[in-house]
């Protein structure tokens, strides 16, 4: 049952071969036993998830099933969910109960679905191997020495051990992708603008998109059914029809044009990585893709980018956490800026405070036009290498992350290493297009490899359709970490 | 790039964030590292080229002027550090 895809738990939910309650209670126990080597997971209320589960039991007997009714889901605590502590991995808000629920909650309660709990996150959704999170590190279920990825490492770590039958992520720079690289599932970040950020907290507003983690590219399609759609709460919600994410999954691949950037392939990139890349781009070629060579030429400045506008973005964002409405206050202060100042000292972790410092610098007074501006004009020609790569091709693959998991502690006290390992994501995010990673492999080390798909905006489907296809020639996605 | 002790006492200062002088110390070094990797972006000729604010060239949607939020204000002050007869304490401001 554990391994099974959702289409063949919702199938067996309908035929009555078991409750949500069973399944509920199944993941629950396998948590109850992982959780203390994994950290997947921050808060967990069996109580309320198996509510919801004896809800979705009355929702089937009653014929009012949707494809996800009963499927217990883990939600990463950056989303607002009424009644559970949302912390967002931070000692900030370790004692936050939500008010109200983010859209994609209430997409997933009017779906059916179960919460199994809140999954582990790296603070703010800053970081890239879920080491900043002041819940304590999430351990990779393929090699518990080694990070999951961040900035959604709970997401991925339980997607890869089966603490969940799929989850929810969040992607400012990569933070999907790379932690589903990292643990060997499917993650995709949806055009920007397509998900809701209501109730989501925010890091970098213009960047930031939730998506599904799960165990198969048809996995993806259908949570990302549930999790789409209109909403007039979030400004940047766009108003498109809403789509079916699965109709074009069994497409033939013929004629493909796979563009491969050759940026991407350049000195940085492990060995072990490029040979199960370029495998897996030998594979789309038997399906019938053609392979074109591309350039984005400004690709390598994304990083740098990134690192102007994310945190200018998070330093105006995380100014509403002041010690007043909401939040962690300081026990000891003299008088208002220095309740302030102690509340966010003492709330914050140091790489969150790195970044407010960061965007706090570039948007002060004789820096703005150097930094903020002259990021913002980079961002354009990056979005514009995009466009110009899409008129030769219709998907961009290459790998997602330079490596394969790296172990715990192992990039220190060094920030800039732990930022490169997001350069191959970033710049999607940048541009606001589709990105996506799948299983495609394994290292030397034994751990997991990811293939990153990059598709043109609002190609969603197209991207699925080509992820499918290659899961259904290959078994990576299908593989598990030993004893788990 | 480097910077200065004093400039990022005025960043802490300006971020609201408390910072005693090995922490601002240890700040200035992780921060000029994080400068150093964003300077290679000041080399780009950018001359006519339009900044790029957001992913989506889409303007800002309007809505009615009329009240949708409801008042919620015991749930929102049932999550507050300090409250008192619906307010919301803080250290005295004004003499």
């Amino acid at each position: 049952m554990i391994n099974a895809s959702l289409k063949q738990l919702s199938a067996a939910l309908a035929e009555k071969k078991i409750s949500s309650v069973e399944l509920t209670q199944l993941y629950l126990d396998r948590i109850a036993a992982l959780n203390p080597t994994l950290n997947a997971f921050v808060t967990l209320d069996a109580e309320r998830s198996l509510a919801q589960a004896k809800a979705a039991d009355a929702m089937l007997a009653a014929g009012h099933a949707q494809p996800l009714t009963g499927i217990p889901l883990a939600q990463k605590d950056i989303f607002c969910a009424t009644g559970w502590r949302t912390t967002c991995g931070s000692k900030m808000l370790e004692n936050f109960i939500a008010p109200y629920d983010a859209h994609v909650i209430q997409q997933f309660n009017q779906a059916g679905a179960v919460n199994l709990g809140k999954t582990n996150m790296d603070e703010f959704a800053m970081g890239s191997s879920n080491e900043t999170s002041y819940f304590g590190a999430v351990r990779n279920p393929w090699n518990t020495n080694a990070v999951p990825g961040g900035s959604s490492g709970g997401a991925a770590s339980a997607v890869a051990a089966r603490l969940c039958a799929a989850a929810t992520g969040t992607d400012t720079g990569g933070s999907i992708r790379q932690p589903a690289a990292l643990c060997g599932i499917s993650g995709i970040k949806p055009t920007y603008g397509t998900v809701s950020r209501y109730g989501m907290i925010a890091f970098a507003s213009s960047l930031d998109q939730a998506g599904p983690m799960a165990r198969s590219a048809e996995d993806c399609a259908l949570m990302l059914n549930v999790m789409t759609g209109f909403d007039e709460r979030d400004s940047t919600s766009l108003q498109r029809e809403k789509e079916d994410y699965t109709r074009d999954l069994n497409q033939p691949l013929a004629g493909l044009r796979i563009g491969l950037p050759k940026e991407f392939f350049a000195a940085g990139l492990d060995n072990d990585v490029a040979e199960c890349v370029q495998a897996a781009i030998a594979e789309y070629q038997k399906l019938g893709a053609v392979v074109v060579d591309i350039s984005l030429p400004n690709s390598r400045l994304a990083v740098p980018v990134y690192y102007v506008l994310a945190p200018a973005e998070a330093s105006s964002n995380l100014s509403r956490f002041d010690g007043v409405r909401y939040g962690y206050r300081a026990p000891d202060y003299t008088d208002l800026t220095d309740m302030y100042e102690k509340s966010r000292a003492q709330g914050f972790g140091a790489e969150v405070k790195r970044r407010i410092m960061i965007g706090t610098y570039v948007l002060s007074h004789g820096y703005y036009d150097a930094y903020y501006l002259q990021a913002q004009k980079i961002r354009r020609l990056i979005a514009q290498d995009f466009a110009a790569a899409f008129t030769q091709c219709d998907v961009i693959m290459g790998p997602t992350s330079p490596s394969t998991a790296f172990n715990l502690g192992e990039k220190g006290d060094d920030p800039v290493q732990m930022y490169l390992s997001d350069i191959y994501t970033i710049a999607v995010n940048l541009a606001g297009l589709p990105g996506m990673s799948i299983p495609a492999g394994f290292g030397k080390n034994g751990l997991p490899v990811g293939l990153q798909l990059i598709g043109d905006y609002f190609k969603e489907a197209q991207m699925l359709n080509a992820a499918h296809q290659y899961q259904q020639a290959t078994d990576w996605h299908q593989r598990a970490p030993q004893h788990i | 790039m480097s910077l200065t002790t004093e400039d990022v006492r005025k960043v802490a200062r300006l971020a609201r964030l408390a910072m005693n002088e090995a922490e601002i110390d240890a700040a200035r070094s992780q921060l000029s590292g994080i400068f150093e990797l964003i300077a290679e972006m000041q080399a780009v000729d950018t001359r006519n080229i339009a900044p790029m604010s957001h992913a989506q060239d889409v303007s800002q949607r309007l809505r009615a002027d009329v009240v949708t939020a409801q008042n919620e204000r015991e749930a929102f002050q049932a999550i507050a550090p300090q409250v008192e007869a619906g307010l919301y304490l803080v250290p005295q401001v004004i003499e």
